[in-house]
């Protein structure tokens, strides 16, 4: 039976974080699901809109959900975990708060739009590894990737403050599916710590102390690939490197990839297919090099 | 030279709105049950550079200190992670009475002059109203033309390696029902909150 | 009218046929009432009801002058009927009736109006409180007007009391009891008695031995010729009522017998395991054991139990059972099987003690992610002498902590996990860092939300902390992890934790992690609550009478509470609480009889049509079946005037004394009366 996602992309989707929405839709049209894009969507407003207006930021993402609301299927899915906190906590404050509900669906109402309150948003990798199922990605596997040494990184929003489907501070749900993928998660007691998100452009003596940490801690519990969710995250893990190395004088390099990239791999996709030559981190040999070797004898 | 400064508060150097203001918007109504563990500010991975930990905005702010907490960078620093409203023991969602800070600092423009983390709000704020997306490369170049235009250079080196791999989008991504949601978006100005709102 | 009142078996006034003349009292209770209900108006309004004679408000209704008024008025006014407004029924009920009877009329002629937990309590609009109390009182004159003599029951009482739970609580109690001459059973879930405190090292502020001041107690229980010990026990059915329950306890098999082994524990060397492998309960796991083991050497009853879970003579059969040849008083039985004993009581005192809180339940903390992270009971049986690592701190990589973060509130005063204060845990933190620092010299850090030491000479231990050079970190740890920052934090725990009352954020590295674990209800306590009929709170544990007044008694008549069972406590708490239950058991049982409610359901046998249908209804097995007149019959020893059979019954056969139709309906009469 094909599974069908009305699929909300994000503004990072379109830019920096490209790879992301490869390799999710490449490995999801693999697993037989069906991303339904949502028309004509808006950017959910992340953290900088509800810095300044609590009402139009949630109106700003009820758009979204008011857009959703006429899908014929009502869970919505995006692959950014900035979006899944935005729009989830649109829904539930809309809920919880009638008073700020009501005028959000007044606003709507006024654009001629509406929203019932039927929408539920999702995360991807809780739709890949619960409704689509470890059992299922393990038929797929053609690669195992068994010398692939995980730092399986969640990131702040994944998980916070709504996650359902695994526990907030120490969840083992990536774990679980680098174990599927024939990889090994290490322990990483940074899995949920956040890596500064968006103060890399603002404050970015801040935001790469973060990185650093994390960064530093992946190598040091023995991992040769930090796995991470969200466009954001990956891009500062990713990209700054360098910087780091230069501003604490420590090398912390280490091969960062989006979860879907390394299911991908695994799948036996091609790196170019799953968007891989986008990632800073990455070098066509490292898998080769580091996980494949020895490993398929 | 007498460079010592008076520290003690005088009922009168509180603002007595202040915390009522706050605890009106939604997800800061708890704020009078915190009992000052410090599991926030402890849980917090920015409170590192904090010039006050969380925890104590939050008494400054339950006890009417607006000028003291308007004057800390606290809440500029908080990337909203959650962490501390996950852990927090009372239930307190600190993450959304950080967010009811930074909107009535913006509002009132109680915020040190060019600081990044409050231009960056305001230019993410408006490309999105007028354009309903947001493109990563013109916000961060907007944000260093008005911050510190220096920060250009320096980034040149992500920005080639970004052209190079196909991440660099130029051209801006426009809604096509911006109508649609300027409508929604200007609904407080066409009713003001004060004015009951249709049914 | 005959003018001449007539009276009841004890010669007090009022039956039928007499005028009515109702007094009517309403409290102030202080300003609990009179702050939001007018009651003067209520008074004024009450004057106009018909039969009343006198309306007075007072400020205390229950004191002595409030009740002499009524018994004045009784006599001064031949007054035959009274209502007082006042607090709950529950609470001054039984006092306004004997002032009623002292004044001379039978004091079923009264009737209560709550306008405090009905009214001034629980609303903010005087206005509106005052016209709901008005309405109240209006329906209880009705009422009242159309109530009937009634007398109470005496019934026998049974001289035993059953003590569920064999901790220091249960200990306390049966002693208490047996040395008054009262035979006790005492029944425990597991193997021994001793309960928690037989786990402890020290105790706190004192730091006497915790072992040396139970085990006496423990040998004294199983000596005491008036004490019936049943460990491995447990209660499955209660029945009956206050002066005579019946109560069914089911003995698990423990594989031994009872009557014939010593206790000399050559089973357990014979055993075919030579070294103790599964996972030893009482140790909180830190030990092993046999399947045929001891809890601990001074355990009571000094008897071996075989655990089927791990004994390889139950999992394959296979075994040449050793033990059993070993023992050569051959009180090794693999052939026992579980055992129900039947008893009759007259007292129940529960005290079936706490559970510590689940500590995987906050994995902030890393408890089982981390080896080093360990519970505050763990910890209380290493630092025993004669526990599993005989008294030695020593991690579970072998080495000796050099510095130790105690975590305070673990599952306490959180919303998410428990919401309560669990009042043991500041004291007991304080205690093992005295303690850990005595056997390792380690630096010991207490980090802690507010440092709770009200009791005597707890504080001063505090201080005594403090000058033993613990450091207290006032902030509640946010997080317990192993990822480093810089090299001193390599190969240790670090607690993230803000310094509130220095207002930094600190990173403090230690070799051990203790966790301070709150407490909940017991395993099963909501079993235990239903059937003994105990109320409880929002968190479980069990509900007393009144907080204040009754704090070991229940709303169920001859059930007590003692100790962690009815809330957090320590263990001079629980051993005064114990003695109080003990002392209510015997106050109850001695006196020798119980005085029964008359409001008894009774059956109308012209109109029974002995259909059966109330039999099975009864809760109480109060009704039979007369074979002879074809009718249903109500047992009055045995009725607790619950109403089900009234309100079942479809020949309308059955009334209840004190609420008989006419006195309900005229009551909702005129509570309705303006709708």
């Amino acid at each position: 039976m094909t599974k069908r996602y009305t699929y909300f992309p994000g503004c990072s989707i379109l830019g920096t974080g490209r790879a992301c929405e490869e390799s999710t839709r490449a490995v999801f049209a693999e697993l037989g699901v069906e991303l339904d894009d949502l028309e004509d969507w808006n950017c959910c407003g992340a953290t900088a809109y509800m810095s300044v207006d609590e009402h139009k930021a949630l109106a700003l993402a009820a758009r979204n959900l008011a857009l959703a609301d006429t899908k014929e299927c009502p869970e919505l899915t995006t692959p950014c975990s900035g979006c899944y906190l935005v729009l989830n906590k649109t829904q539930r404050y809309m809920e919880e708060y009638p008073r700020v509900g009501d005028k959000v669906k007044c606003a709507l109402k006024d654009a001629g739009l509406n929203y019932t309150g039927r929408v539920r948003v999702r995360h991807m990798l809780d739709i890949l590894v619960h409704d689509v199922g470890l059992d299922e990605v393990r038929k797929h596997v053609k690669r195992p990737l068994k010398n692939a040494k995980i730092a399986p990184y969640y990131g702040c929003q994944t998980v916070r403050p709504y996650l359902d489907f695994d526990h907030q501070h120490y969840p083992m749900t990536i774990d679980r599916l680098a174990e599927a993928l024939g990889a090994t998660p290490v322990h990483f007691p940074l899995k949920t710590r956040c890596c500064g998100g968006s103060q890399m452009g603002t404050l970015p003596n801040v935001a790469q102390r973060l990185c650093y940490a994390i960064l530093r801690e992946a190598r040091r519990q023995g991992a040769n690939l930090i796995l991470s969710v969200c466009p954001l995250c990956h891009f500062n893990l990713d990209s700054y490197q360098p910087d780091i190395r230069r501003r604490f004088g420590e090398d912390v390099s280490i091969t960062t990839m989006y979860y879907t990239q390394l299911v991908g791999l695994a799948f036996g996709m091609d790196p170019e297919t799953l968007g891989l030559h986008r990632n800073m981190t990455w070098d066509g040999s490292w898998l080769e090099r580091e996980v494949l070797a020895g490993a398929t004898a | 030279m007498d460079t010592t400064t008076r520290h003690i508060k005088y009922q009168a150097d509180c603002d007595p709105t202040f915390a009522p203001a706050i605890k009106a918007i939604p997800g800061c109504e708890k704020l009078d049950s915190c009992i000052q563990c410090g599991t926030c500010s402890g849980i917090c991975p920015l409170s590192i550079y904090m010039d006050m930990p969380p925890r104590r905005i939050m008494n400054l702010v339950r006890y009417g200190f607006k000028r003291e907490v308007m004057n800390s960078n606290t809440v500029w620093l908080c990337s909203a992670c959650y962490a501390c409203t996950v852990e927090c023991p009372r239930q307190i969602k600190v993450t959304d009475v950080m967010y009811a800070l930074k909107q009535m600092a913006i509002k009132e423009r109680l915020y040190p002059k060019r600081f990044p983390m409050v231009v960056l709000a305001n230019q993410f704020y408006k490309m999105v109203r007028h354009r309903g997306r947001m493109n990563e490369i013109h916000l961060v170049t907007r944000l260093y033309l008005l911050t510190n235009w220096f920060k250009l250079l320096e980034m040149a080196r992500l920005g080639i390696e970004l052209i190079r791999r196909g991440r660099f989008s130029v051209k801006p991504d426009n809604i096509e029902r911006r109508a649609e949601l300027h409508a929604i978006l200007d609904y407080e100005k066409r009713y003001p909150p004060t004015e009951a709102a249709p049914k | 009218m005959t003018g001449i009142p007539n009276t009841d078996g004890n010669g007090r006034r009022g039956a039928a046929g007499e005028e009515i003349r109702i007094g009517f009292y309403v409290c102030h209770c202080g300003m609990n009432i009179a702050s939001l209900v007018d009651v003067a108006a209520v008074a004024k309004e009450a004057a106009k009801l018909p039969h009343v004679i006198v309306s007075r408000e007072y400020k205390y209704m229950c004191s002595d002058p409030g009740q002499e008024f009524i018994m004045q008025d009784i006599r001064e006014n031949r007054l035959n009927r009274i209502v007082v407004a006042a607090c709950s029924p529950n609470l001054h009920e039984s006092t306004f009736r004997g002032a009623v009877a002292r004044g001379g009329i039978n004091p079923y002629f009264f009737q209560m109006v709550n306008i405090r937990e009905h009214g001034s309590w629980v609303h903010t609009d005087a206005a509106a409180a005052t016209a709901k109390a008005i309405d109240q009182v209006r329906a209880a004159v009705a009422r009242v007007a159309k109530h009937r003599p009634l007398e109470r029951r005496r019934m026998e009482v049974n001289q035993a009391v059953l003590i569920v739970g064999g901790g220091i609580a249960g200990i306390t109690a049966a002693l208490n009891l047996a040395d008054a001459g009262k035979k006790v059973y005492l029944v425990e879930r597991e193997p021994t008695i001793g309960g928690h405190m037989a786990k402890y090292d020290k105790t706190f502020p004192t730091l006497d031995c915790a072992a040396c001041i139970l085990t006496p107690k423990m040998s004294a229980v199983r000596e005491h010729p008036n004490i019936t010990l049943w460990t491995y026990s447990e209660v499955t059915k209660v029945d009956g009522h206050v002066g005579k329950f019946k109560v069914t306890v089911r003995r698990k098999p423990r594989y031994i017998d009872e009557e014939t082994c010593v206790g000399c524990l050559e089973c357990i060397s014979a055993c075919v395991f030579k070294t103790p492998k599964f996972e030893d309960e009482f140790n909180e796991g830190l030990g092993k054991r046999k399947p045929i083991y001891i809890p601990f050497p001074q355990a009571v009853p000094p008897l071996v139990t075989i655990d089927p879970e791990t004994c390889l003579k139950f999992k394959t059969g296979k075994c040449k059972s050793p033990c059993e040849t070993v023992c050569d008083r051959k009180a090794v039985d693999f052939s026992q099987t579980e055992k129900t004993e039947e008893i009759e009581v007259g007292a129940v005192i529960v005290a079936t003690g706490f559970k510590a809180f689940d500590v995987t339940r906050l994995p902030i903390y890393g408890y089982g992610l981390y080896d080093n992270v360990y519970t505050a009971l763990e910890v209380e049986r290493m630092v025993t002498s004669s526990g599993p690592t005989g008294g030695e701190i020593t991690l579970r990589d072998g080495r000796v902590p050099k510095s130790i973060g105690i975590i305070h509130c673990v599952g306490s005063r959180d919303k998410k996990t428990n919401r309560w204060c669990s009042r043991v845990c500041c004291m007991y933190s304080l205690k093992l860092a005295h303690l850990l620092r005595e056997h390792t010299g380690a630096d010991v850090y207490q980090f802690y939300i507010d440092m709770r030491c009200p009791g005597k000479g707890y504080d001063e231990f505090y201080e005594r902390m403090l000058d033993e050079g613990v450091q207290m970190i006032r902030g509640r740890a946010a997080e317990v992890t192993d990822w480093t920052m810089s090299p001193e934090e390599e190969g240790k725990l670090v607690v993230r934790v803000e310094d509130t009352l220095a207002a930094y954020v600190r990173r403090i590295p230690v070799d051990m992690v203790v966790l301070s674990t709150g407490m909940e209800p017991a395993v099963g306590a909501d079993e235990i609550r239903r059937m003994f009929n105990i109320s409880c709170s929002t968190e479980g544990f069990f509900l007393e009478k009144h907080p204040k007044l009754a704090p070991v008694e229940t709303a169920t008549a001859g059930v007590f509470i003692a100790g962690c069972c009815q809330g957090p406590k320590d263990i001079p708490d629980t051993v005064a609480q114990a003695g109080a239950a003990a002392a209510q058991a015997l106050a109850l049982i001695d006196k020798g009889y119980v005085e029964m409610e008359p409001n008894t359901s009774y059956i109308d046998p012209d109109d029974c049509s002995g259909c059966k249908s109330c039999i099975p209804l009864c809760p109480y097995h109060a009704i039979a079946f007369d074979e002879g007149s074809k009718k249903a019959v109500i047992n009055e020893a045995l009725c607790t005037g619950c109403g089900t059979c009234v309100a079942s019954c479809p020949s309308g056969s059955i009334s209840q004394n004190l609420f008989e139709d006419d006195q309900i309906f005229s009551e909702i009469e005129e509570v309705l009366s303006h709708v």
